[in-house]
Order: C-alpha cells, then structure tokens, then sequence
C-alpha cells in the first residue's frame, strides 16, 4: 500500500511574527520556515506504517512556492521514499489544495492519505476534511492513535474531541489528520539528509492536474490581536460585582 | 565587496552616507572630530548576507548542514586532528536516551577548518590543547560583549546609510565601550551597546546599561514610535594584533574571529574574518592538491593586509587601560600622527574574568524599570530574539564544579553572571529552604559567550547545546 502524506512550509513555530505594515498579511521576508508541525507528526506516522509492513512505500507532497523543495527535502531526510512538488507562487488556500491533492491521488492511488489537522499559519483545519469529502473517502480527522488491519482492509483511529477520545473505523482507502499526541517526529540524522539528496521530487504545476487555483474569499485586513490591557485589582466583593456587572457586561 | 555586489547581487545595497561620532552626558551630545572614515563601506544585516551567501555556496556544490552540532574535536593516535563529531540528539535532561535519539556522526575530512565566531568553543580548546597562542608569545584575548536592537522607526527620521557611534554616558570612564546606531533600508535602524568584558564593577548590567541609553534625549528622539524587530547579543574580540594566536594544528586551521582578527579602532572585524577565510582556502587548496603544509596559511596571513592593518591598530584599545581620556588623548595621537609606526606594542590589562573586582568594593547599581515603550524586560527581548531550545535536554551550560557559584560567585561578586548575561540564564532563586542557589535557564542562551568569557573562576563553560537550538537571528 502507498502513503501519500502532505506537508506544508509556513513561517517556523519558534519566530516571533509580526504584521506587515500595509496590513496585507504577515511578513515572511526574511523570516525563518520550516515544515509545519502538524505534517511532521502525519509523516512521522506513515513511516512507522511502512516501517511496521503495512506499507511499502511514503510519498511526500508540498504544494507551494519554489522553496517548498527544502520541506521536501527535509521530509525525504525523515524518510519519504519520494515527493512530489506542485508549484505555485501566491495565493493558495484549502479547497484549492485539496483539489490539487484529489488530482495527486487520481494519480498516484494510495491506500492512505495522512495530513496535519492544521497549518500553524492560518490555523483553518480544512484541507483534509475538503479531501475526504472531494474523494468521497472516510476520514478520522484529530487522531491520536492509528491502527491499520491490513487484511479487513481497515483503520481504527482515536479522535481527540472536546468530550474525550472517539474512536472511529474506517475502510481505507481513507484520509486521516494527525493530533499533537499521535507521535513525537524523529530528527532527520545527518547521513539520511545526505541519502535524501538523491531521491526524486517530481515537479507539477496546477495547470498539469487540470485545476484551478482561485479563492471565493478575498483577505481585507490583518491586524494584530488588541494588547491586553493591565490588570485591575478590586478592593471587595461588591466593586467586583460591579464591575462584571457594568463595565463587563457578563453578568 | 563591490566587485561582488555589481556581479553577483548580494544584500549589500545601502552605502554609507554620513558618518558621526558623538561623546554623551546625560542629557546632551557634544560632536567629536569623527575618526572614522566609512566612506566606500556599506551598511548591511550580516543575517541576510550570510543568507544569501549560503545559497550561492550550495549553487557552487558546498554542502552545508545547519542544526548539527560539533561537539567534539576527532583525534587520530598521533594527535593530529582529524574532524569533528556531531552531538548525539534526542537526550532528556537526566541524560537518558529519548524516544527519538540518534547517535552523533563523526565527519572526517584531510583538513579541518574551525570558524566558530568569537571564542569558539572548539577552538578554545585546540588553542590551549596545542598551545596556539604560546607558540607566538601571543597575549591572551580581551572581548566585550555587544547587544543590539533593530528597530523599525518613523519614516520621517530615517536616513538609509547614516552611522552614528557614541561614547561616554552611561558609561563611566573607567569602562571601555560605546553604542552604534547604523540606518539599513525598509525603515530599519540597527542599534546597539557593546561594553569591553574587563570592566570592574561587578554590578553593572550591559543588558540594563544598553536600555538606559535609549532614553537618552538623543537616541530617544529617534526611536520614538518605533517598534524593536528584533533584539541579540554577542560577544567580539578586542585583543588584536596582540592576541592572534598561531592560527594553524595538526589536521587544520583556525580562521575568522575564533582567531581574532577585529580591528578595534576601526569597529570591523567581518573583513579581516573573510579575508582570513580566503587565506586559509588557498593554503588548503595547496595542502590538498599539491601536498603541501597547511602553515604556508600563517604566511599567507602575515604578508597579507589583515596583519599590515592589525599591526596599524594595535595600540588603540590597550591605551584605554589607563582610563578614558588618556586613551582617547593616546588614540588621537595614534591616529593623526605615529598611526602606529611607534617602536612598542602597549600590552593589554589583566584578563576580562580577571578584572571584575569583589562585591564589597562597589555598590549596588540601582536601574531604571523599563517602560516598554523604549525599554523592555529581559523576556520581552528575548522573545524577539527568536530563540528556542527542545526542551528537553541537558543544560549545555556546564559548571566544572558545581560548588563554586554559590561558594564564590555570590558571596564574592554578588552573583556576576546573573547580570551580565543578556539572557537571563543565570539566576539566584531561593531552594526550599530560602538559601539562595543558582538556577541556569540554559533554553534562554543567546549563545553569546559572556558567560565562558567573563565567569570569575572560568567554571562556566559553554557546550554547543542539541542541533538546531538558538537564537533565530534574520536581520540582525
């Protein structure tokens, strides 16, 4: 069976970001990027699959700008036998990803497609919900756990809701999106990251797989967060009272 | 440098424009004849030239591997040097092996060239193992300890390509340093303190001297309504020509700062670092094609410019140890008039760990609390310094006796270390029993090496921590 694993580049989870001036979005020149946490612990899954035999091979994807070729690249490193780079500069989005990656599956048909539940940059938590929907497959989407039956063709996943832990079975073929708890990624050791710079990135452009990138929302602005005003400390119970009462309006 | 920009469009685009130098009091500045000449030169983040730089080194089939740590140096049985290898990672900090631990690599090669920046911590071993600054009755290396800001300021106040250089408040006279505050593009100022490490005052904070500044009528006129990008620290070399230690061992050289080659008097070392790196290229290049010994690099740097210049500098910052003014008055004389053909080389003080004096001897210094609108906490700072450690792993700060901060550190110098790092690693925190002990916050380290540097008893020592930790300097 294949895996097919998508990984995305954003801004690096350790920079501290900040708004450009106009306002556009935030500011990336310059700036340090690295695989998104969340593609980390999907690809660190599916090479314990293919470790464990119930895969024989992990195929890495980046949709993205030219630099999405060193995500890749780090990804091969961890231990993906391929990748696959579909190139785009600007603009993307969820449903337009998932279409790219619907049209990645029509041709590569893998048995099991695993994705981040989110990217730390846009924190959307859709792509692989649109995917599963776009394919018409199951999804186990927050998984914590994953257990693969081979034979009954079949994947049990642990989901992490805000109740607790459910557990779903899904006939593969299946999309499933990893949680923080699922696994702790390995480092790519030096001697592989010298190995991965043999292997093979093949190169798509959207227009290659039939589809269009377009966006039915438009960003009008970004602002940062208001900053927290000072605490305020209440000299009794009644000030407080008032308070939530007047000025917070919570009670 | 322009050859290289016309060809091959480097980030090296803001020529200087205007260059001055001002003495501080408290609340005024008085011009100073400038003694700097920095027309011709450009005003750049290091960051992104580096950046820049190691794309084209990889176009030209360098393989270059970040987040790898060289933790050791490799020996063959005849001592000569024959790599380097990397740190294990993955261990928890009880020293026991995580889930996701991988062996350490050896890398092997004919040569090994180490250039690590200032006191490197390889190559401080080398050179005492091999005995590098004996060799040449070098003097030990004098350092000081720089922090920096870059602000994004009004547009109306910026001036891509002025420099500016201070000296006096708040500094005393008895304490060599000065600030810098450089204009790049996009708005964005570079501003700094650096303070020389043998300052004697156990007390003083570089990191709160540095914020005091800022309010400076001056300084804050022009950061006002700024925003602080980005902020770190690092130390540099101020021994000079007094303190280049041989720069070759048996298996390879030393190059760039973890040699030393800054020009004090100028406030540049990045040209002497990169023309010693191409020195000790061509000197390898020779030694692997023709079989030649690597010590025809210690020639090449003698007959080159870095040491026609150095030997020019030499006499600057040593004329300092007799105070402020008389360096100054000895500086200006170097500079007008011997620009060092005087027959004598003046010798540098007591080493920096040296000089502190005890606690006794001085009082407390009492720092204004910061305003957050142009002074900032220690974490405020450090959070825009981008650095970041896993968590999980041995503090790669390392006490060679564990006793001796609390049995000399604190009560003899007042706990030095928890003041002049600008990280805030070091920290006297009360155990159970309200007795104070130290607590090192090694995630925090800004790998500037102050600690290594100017540690009392030389009991810190600073280990190059898992692969991948530390500052995330981009337009610093």
């Amino acid at each position: 069976m294949k895996i097919m694993v998508a990984v995305k580049r954003v801004v690096d989870y350790a920079v501290k970001i900040r708004v450009k001036p106009d306002k556009t979005g935030v500011e990336t020149q310059n700036v340090k990027m690295s695989m998104n946490p969340f593609c980390e612990i999907a690809l660190e899954e599916a090479l314990r699959i293919r470790e464990s035999g119930l895969a024989s091979e992990v195929v890495a994807v980046s949709v993205g700008p030219a630099q999405c070729v060193d995500t890749l690249r780090t990804g091969l490193a961890m231990g993906a036998d391929r990748g696959i780079h579909v190139e785009f500069k600007d603009g993307l989005n969820p449903l337009s990803v998932a279409k790219v990656l619907r049209a990645l599956v029509e041709a590569e048909k893998p048995g099991l497609l695993i994705l981040g539940k989110q990217a730390i940059d846009d924190d959307c938590n859709q792509t692989g919900q649109m995917l599963a929907g776009l394919l018409k497959w199951p999804q186990g989407t927050f998984a914590s756990k994953v257990t693969l039956d081979k034979e009954k063709q079949v994947a049990t996943v642990d989901r992490e809701v805000d109740g607790g832990i459910e557990t779903v079975l899904l006939d593969l073929p299946a999309v499933i999106t990893t949680d923080l708890r699922l696994n702790q990624p390995r480092y790519a050791t030096l001697p592989n990251i010298m190995k991965a710079k043999s292997k093979v990135i093949k190169k798509y452009t959207p227009g290659d797989l039939n589809v269009e990138i377009k966006s039915d929302l438009e960003v009008l602005q970004v602002t940062e967060p208001p900053k927290r005003k000072a605490g305020v400390i209440v000299s009794s119970v009644d000030e407080l009272i008032d308070k939530l009462q007047n000025e917070a309006r919570v009670i | 440098m322009y050859l290289l920009k016309i060809y091959l469009q480097a980030p090296v685009d803001v020529p200087v424009l205007s260059d001055k130098f001002w003495y501080l009091t408290k609340d005024r500045t008085f011009a100073l004849p400038c003694p700097f000449n920095n027309r011709g030169n450009y005003v750049i983040s290091l960051s992104q030239l580096t950046r820049w730089m190691g794309v084209k080194a990889e176009e030209l089939g360098v393989e270059i591997y970040p987040g790898f740590a060289a933790g050791e140096v490799l020996y063959d049985s005849n001592d000569n040097v024959v790599g380097v290898g990397t740190n294990d990672m993955g261990i928890s900090k009880d020293g026991s092996k995580k889930e996701t631990f991988q062996h350490g690599v050896e890398l092997k090669g004919k040569l090994t060239l180490l250039a690590e920046g200032c006191r490197g911590s390889l190559s401080e071993k080398i050179i005492s193992k091999y005995n590098l600054r004996g060799k040449v009755q070098a003097q030990h290396q004098t350092y000081a300890l720089g922090i920096k800001e870059v602000w994004e300021i009004d547009e109306s106040k910026h001036e891509p390509g002025a420099v500016l250089h201070t000296l006096g408040w708040p500094l005393d006279h008895k304490t060599y340093g000065g600030s810098f505050v450089y204009h790049m593009k996009d708005r964005q100022v570079s501003i700094g303190l650096v303070i020389a490490l043998n300052y004697q005052n156990p007390y003083l904070n570089p990191y709160e001297e540095f914020q005091k500044f800022k309010h400076h009528p001056a300084i804050k006129s022009l950061l006002e309504g700024g925003t602080v990008i980005q902020y770190g620290a690092r130390t540099l070399n101020e021994g000079g020509f007094q303190s280049i230690p041989y720069p070759v061992f048996p298996g390879g050289a030393i190059v760039g700062c973890s040699a030393g080659f800054l020009n004090v008097p100028k406030i540049k070392g990045t040209h002497t670092a990169m023309k010693s790196g191409m020195l000790a290229a061509e000197a390898a290049f020779s030694v692997l094609s023709e079989g030649s010994s690597m010590v025809v690099y210690y020639d090449f740097l003698r007959k080159s410019w870095i040491w026609e210049e150095l030997k020019k500098a030499r006499n600057y910052r040593p004329a300092f140890e007799f105070g402020l003014l008389p360096g100054l008055a000895i500086s200006g004389l170097e500079h007008y008039i011997f620009k060092g053909r005087l027959p004598f080389t003046l010798k540098h003080g007591k080493p920096d760990h040296k000089a502190t004096n005890v606690a006794k001897l001085h009082t407390p210094i009492e720092y204004p609390r910061a305003d957050g609108i142009l002074s900032f906490d220690v974490p405020t700072s450090l959070h825009r310094s981008n650095t970041n450690h896993e968590h999980d792993q041995p503090a790669h700060l390392q006490l060679r006796d564990p006793t001796i901060p609390e049995l000399v550190n604190l009560p003899e110098y007042a706990g030095p270390e928890s003041r002049y790092c600008p990280a805030r690693v070091y920290e006297y925190v009360p155990d159970e029993n309200g007795v104070l002990k130290l607590q090192i916050n090694a995630q925090n380290c800004l790998h500037c090496k102050a600690c290594d540097i100017k540690d009392p008893q030389q009991n810190i020592e600073w280990t190059v921590p898992e692969g991948g930790g530390g500052p995330g300097y981009s337009v610093m």
